[in-house]
């Protein structure tokens, strides 16, 4: 046989395995064994020196083509099974991909840190800054200096809890703050005489059972503002505002005449029921109305008590509740979850 | 205070305006309508069926053939044929074989619903026809009870007898019955007339019957002297009018029905026409009014006349009161006495010895005023709180003594065949000037930020009886005597702003200049603390500030070692219960307790609290404003149980629970967010709280922050814990804050050459704090060591006993150049020569 059919041979034969060659393994052993530095291939090559001379560059360059044929269906070839075999490995990686992720941690803010803070975010666009007071109060900051002396009837609004010890003159006794009111005077006495914008965040303490409707420890937010020009229709556009922000644009509010010492006029904010929609609910209980704040304009002895001629000045001041509006927001009935700490409770919010 | 529709109605013409709407309006006016209990009408409990439920009358009473207890009725209820009905009421049955009577009662027909009179409780059902005893019956007449009434089952209802025939039940004993929740001290707006006055104000209607006019209808006079008694008013500071009517011959029964069916709906209960007319007048004009037994007033010595003395109790003087208590009295209690001693305290309660009975034959009946804070405060002080103290406590209107008397006198005359002597000894040493205010009606327009007509103005004022005269800037305005809350100008904006109606007030934005701004750093750090701690994986809770002392002692378990407290503790006068007596010191018990509660449900816990603490730091000082009571805020945190909550792949086996370096580990993390990592120092803690091993204290400079690690197993147990590592920190924030404020965060410049890694194990003693050995290779390598990470602590044979090794990663770099071979090894040959004068540390394996 000819060289030049040996090498045709060879060359078909190669094409052929090729074709059997399944892995990349079998390819490269395919590659070893026709263009490996032994292939056959590279023998053939060798075989020139022995041709004779004229048919040398015949052979040569068919040799060379062959050659590059080869590698072209090699390079092809190891296309195919390079990507069929990364997709059966691909396809042996799956997993469940429902299941579980590893978990993270999360915490969560107390129900009534949630709450307190959309309260400072709300008046603060109102202009109303934090002011904190004291949870231990003197007597008359709690109430003499509020225009409730000692033994009025409108004590009786605040069941006390009082401190024992130190002096027990009458002003200087101690007491928990039943309301954040006081702060009224501390902010007022501060900052005189400039006008006063303030929110009064903070825990406060009343004389009364733990009951699902009652708690001895709560937290109120009070808001004072003081100025040349301020009026009742100041307060109510803010509070209507504050309602607005805080129990949905839609919402109505109502004013209604009340008392408080501390405030000539006095009134209470109700907000249509968030449950029924004023239709009449066991929340609101079938008033459709909502109790937002209580509410006034300062009354000329506290104004003066805090140190603002209430011929020159005039304010108003405003206590709303933090869990209450809480419960009413997400159903909650039972006031001593909040305190209780039952984390399954505190997580969901 | 409970009003019924049908009362109010003899004043002011109410029952014509839709239930609902007047409700709506007195909710908007101030006079808060708490509750509204309907009778008979749609909406009560028991509706009456109109064309059911009728007035009758029984004309004759025949005995029942076939049964002794029983009787046959006749009743014409306004039908074409009277209906006989069979029926066991004991006050008919006296009846039997009585005809041509006018007995006015309550009939039903079947179909209609009623209470079943003879089962306990409210049980509803519908009348049917049946036979009782083989007598027909298709109705019947009905008890109290029966109607929902009253408990009263035993006979039936008779009702006056100008009642109509035949006519729906609801239209005669029908009612609404307002209950007022009226928040504040107006003594005018405690009482039936006192709220008709406002309703008519606010409607502008008429009041049509003058309760107040029975002085001139029985024609009394008022007299300082009069023969049957002899009254003397000693302190007057404190009894400001006392009036004593003569009320002779009276005969003591049960009131009329229309009486007690309206004290009833008030919520009292009816006892003799006697007492129930104290205490109608009462509900009606709002003055509290005592009745004596005249035959027990007794003279002075040496005298005949019944005496009467109004005077403070000396110290320790005794009465026993009409609830069978015996009171000790103080000097600063007003005693009404005779002529032997105490026969009442003043405007609180009457003693026991000298109430009105059915054997009474006079009466001698109270009507005075007093001062309205000595009685809140002898109520008070005796824990005694009754009706009259109540509404004295309000501020009683001292003009309305004598109408009141001479009011409860007719309605003795008339219901207790009483004869009224015609002169009423009344001492009125109090009487208040009239009060008069200077009124600027423009006061309004400051105020309320809207403009309400003059004429308005003073329209609503004189609806509500204050005089007014409207010329001038300065109004003059004359307040009537019953408000004694009205003082200033401002009271009377309040009543113009309420009558006109807060509802036609718009809403405005304040239109000031903003006050300067200032932000409030300390809550904002606060709040930033908050969530950092959040994002750590801890949830947030807010416990109780006040405590029980007894948790206190719990957080030191070695009698011997107490803990350091900061102050004396604030401690309650009046607790709810010894488990909330005292205001917290630390916020550790709460935590705890909180763990306690959780761990019940719960295997994982990873809480932080940030509250304030409290306690004694001086005395209080009014003038200074200061309270006497520091109140830090504090940081607490508590972790226990699961390292990761439950899940499908195991993590590794033994160290499932939380332990020390759990919490390290947040600590750690907390501290580089403040940019405090290398600023504070870490020391082994001595806290009687924790498990002497396993704790840590955390200073700022000379500051210390707080401790932390893992609480003592005996607190544990004192706490009822499980026994699991429970790690516990409770820091000062005020400092924590301090301190993170004052750490400035540095930025180096960012080497853009890249870092040499290399590891240095290095052997030390077991007792050398790994925090130790690493700060004294940042130092000693400083600028180039960037960083140096704790990655392996090994103990055991080949580093030796009592040694460890402490194996760091380190990274070197410098800004400018990259480091060179030398460069390393002359910064490791320097690092490690440190450590080793510093520490006496050697190089493992070295």
């Amino acid at each position: 046989m000819s060289a030049f059919a040996e090498l045709e041979q060879v060359h078909e034969a190669a094409l052929a395995d090729l074709k059997t060659a399944l892995t990349t393994q079998a390819l490269d052993a395919w590659e070893d064994r026709y263009l490996g530095r032994k292939g056959e291939i590279t023998l053939q090559a060798r075989q020139v020196g022995q041709m004779a001379r004229e048919d040398r560059p015949a052979f040569g360059r068919r040799v060379n083509e062959i050659k590059q044929l080869l590698e072209q269906a090699h390079a092809s070839r190891l296309e195919v099974l390079r990507h069929s075999e990364l997709t059966e490995r691909l396809e042996a990686e799956a997993i469940d991909v429902t299941l579980p992720g590893r978990p993270v941690v999360r915490g969560h803010l107390h129900l009534t840190t949630q709450t307190l803070r959309e309260l400072y975010d709300i008046f603060a666009k109102m202009g109303f800054e934090v002011y904190e007071a004291p949870d231990v109060e003197l007597e008359a900051y709690n109430f003499d200096l509020l225009n409730i002396p000692q033994y009025h009837p409108a004590r009786d609004m605040w069941d006390t809890f009082w401190v024992e010890g130190g002096d027990q003159q009458r002003g200087n006794r101690r007491l928990l703050r039943t309301h954040t009111s006081p702060g009224q005077i501390r902010a007022m006495r501060e900052r005189y005489p400039e006008p006063l914008r303030v929110i009064l965040p903070g825990k406060c303490y009343r004389y009364e059972q733990i009951t699902v409707r009652s708690e001895h420890q709560f937290y109120q937010v009070e808001g004072l503002a003081v100025g040349p020009r301020i009026t009742m229709t100041d307060l109510i556009g803010t509070m209507t505002e504050f309602s607005h922000l805080f129990y949905g644009r839609d919402r109505r509010v109502r004013v209604r005449s009340s008392y408080f010492p501390f405030t000539e006029p006095s009134v209470e904010l109700d907000t249509e029921c968030i449950l029924c929609d004023g239709e009449g609910c066991a929340v609101c209980k079938y008033t459709g109305w909502l109790e937002i704040a209580g509410a006034g304009m300062v009354h000329p002895i506290v104004l003066a008590n805090g140190g603002y001629d209430p011929d020159v000045w005039s304010g108003f001041a405003f206590g709303a509740g933090v869990e209450r509006p809480a419960m009413q927001k997400f159903g909650v009935e039972d006031i001593r979850l909040f305190y209780g700490n039952d984390l399954r409770f505190l997580r969901q919010f | 205070m409970k009003i019924p529709l049908s009362w109010l109605n003899d004043y002011v013409k109410v029952t014509d305006l839709p239930i609902e709407a007047l409700r709506q309006r007195l909710d908007l006016v101030g006079l808060e309508v708490g509750g509204l209990e309907v009778i008979g009408y749609p909406g009560a409990r028991l509706p009456w069926d109109p064309d059911k439920i009728l007035t009758a009358e029984v004309v004759s009473v025949q005995p029942h053939p076939n049964a002794d207890r029983l009787v046959l009725a006749e009743v014409n209820y306004g039908g074409a044929e009277n209906e006989i009905v069979v029926t066991g009421a004991p006050s008919l049955y006296a009846y039997r074989g009585e005809s041509g009577l006018h007995l006015k009662v309550a009939f039903a027909w079947e179909g209609a619903e009623l209470y079943d009179g003879h089962v306990e409780g409210w049980v509803k059902s519908r009348l049917k026809k049946s036979r009782i005893r083989g007598e027909p019956s298709r109705a019947m007449v009905c008890s109290e009870k029966e109607l929902g009434l009253s408990e009263a089952a035993e006979d039936i209802i008779y009702l006056p007898d100008s009642t109509p025939v035949g006519v729906p039940l609801v239209e005669v004993l029908g009612d609404y019955v307002l209950d007022f929740d009226i928040k504040g001290p107006f003594g005018h707006l405690q009482s039936v007339y006192g709220i008709a006055r406002e309703i008519g104000a606010l409607y502008d209607r008429p009041l049509r019957q003058n309760p107040l006019g029975a002085i001139e209808r029985l024609n009394l006079k008022a007299a300082a002297e009069a023969e049957f008694v002899d009254l003397e008013i000693a302190d007057p500071d404190l009894c400001p009018r006392y009036t004593a009517t003569m009320v002779r011959d009276v005969e003591v029964k049960p009131s009329p029905l229309w009486m007690q069916l309206r004290l009833q709906r008030a919520g009292m209960r009816p006892i003799t026409n006697v007492v129930d007319i104290t205490n109608y007048v009462m509900w009606e004009l709002g003055q509290p009014l005592h009745a004596f037994d005249y035959g027990i007033v007794s003279p002075r010595p040496g005298s005949s006349q019944p005496a009467i003395i109004v005077r403070r109790a000396a110290p320790g003087e005794k009465m026993t009161t009409l609830d069978e208590e015996k009171r000790v009295f103080d000097n600063d209690m007003l005693l009404i006495t005779d002529g032997e001693g105490p026969v009442g305290i003043g405007g609180v309660m009457g003693g026991l010895d000298s109430e009105v009975d059915d054997e009474t034959r006079h009466v001698l009946l109270e009507a005075a005023n007093f001062a309205f804070l000595n009685i809140r405060r002898t109520s008070q002080q005796l824990k005694l709180h009754t009706e009259a103290s109540s509404r004295f406590g309000k501020r009683v209107d001292p003009e309305l003594a004598l109408p009141a008397a001479a009011r409860a006198a007719e309605l003795l005359q008339e219901l207790a065949n009483a004869a009224i002597d015609p002169v009423v000894i009344d001492h009125y040493p109090g009487k208040p000037e009239t009060h008069t205010i200077d009124y600027d009606p423009q006061l309004a327009d400051r105020i309320l930020g809207i403009e309400i007509p003059h004429d308005e103005q003073t329209r609503i004022l004189r609806a509500l009886e204050f005089g007014v005269e409207p010329e001038g800037a300065t109004w003059r305005i004359t307040v009537p005597s019953y408000r004694l809350d009205a003082r200033l100008p401002i009271d009377l904006v309040e009543e113009v702003a309420r009558v006109y109606g807060y509802e036609r007030f718009p809403g405005t934005v304040i239109d000031e200049e903003l006050p300067p701004l200032r932000r409030n750093r300390p809550l904002e750090d606060e709040e930033h603390m908050r969530d950092l701690l959040v994002g750590l994986g801890l949830d947030e809770v807010i416990t109780y500030s006040l405590i029980s002392p007894e948790d206190e002692l719990r957080l030191a378990p070695d009698p011997e070692r107490p803990l350091a407290w900061p102050g004396d503790s604030v401690e309650l006068q009046n607790p709810l219960s010894p488990e909330r007596s005292r205001m917290r010191r630390t916020l550790l018990p709460g935590a705890l307790r909180t763990a306690w509660s959780n761990l019940r449900y719960l295997d994982r816990i990873a809480i932080f609290e940030i509250g304030r603490i409290h306690f004694a730091s001086g005395e209080p000082d009014l003038a200074r404003a200061e309270t006497g009571v520091a109140e830090p805020r504090h940081l607490s945190m508590l972790v226990t149980g699961m390292r990761r909550p439950l899940w499908w792949e195991k993590g590794e086996a033994g160290l499932e629970q939380m332990d020390y370096l759990d919490l390290k580990g947040i600590v750690d993390t907390l501290l580089e967010s403040l940019d405090l990592e290398d600023n504070v120092t870490w020391e082994r803690g001595h806290h009687p709280t924790f498990h002497p091993g396993r704790c840590a204290v955390v200073s700022y400079g000379d500051q210390e922050l707080g401790a932390l690690g893992e609480l003592h197993p005996l607190v544990r147990e004192a706490f009822g814990l499980p026994d699991q590592p429970v790690l516990v920190l409770e820091w000062d924030l005020e400092l924590l804050l301090d301190a993170a404020a004052a750490s400035a965060k540095y930025i180096g410049t960012l080497s853009p050459y890249a870092p040499v890694h290399e590891d240095l194990a290095l052997v030390v003693d077991e007792k050398t704090p790994a925090v130790t050995v690493r700060r004294s290779l940042l130092e000693a390598g400083s600028p180039l060591v960037q960083a140096v990470t704790l990655f392996d602590v090994y103990r055991g044979e080949q580093v030796g006993e009592g040694k460890k090794s402490l194996a760091f990663a380190l990274s070197y770099q410098a800004p400018d150049r990259s480091l060179s071979e030398r460069d390393v090894s002359k910064l490791r040959a320097r690092l490690i020569k440190a450590v080793e004068q510093e520490l006496g540390a050697k190089l493992r394996g070295a």
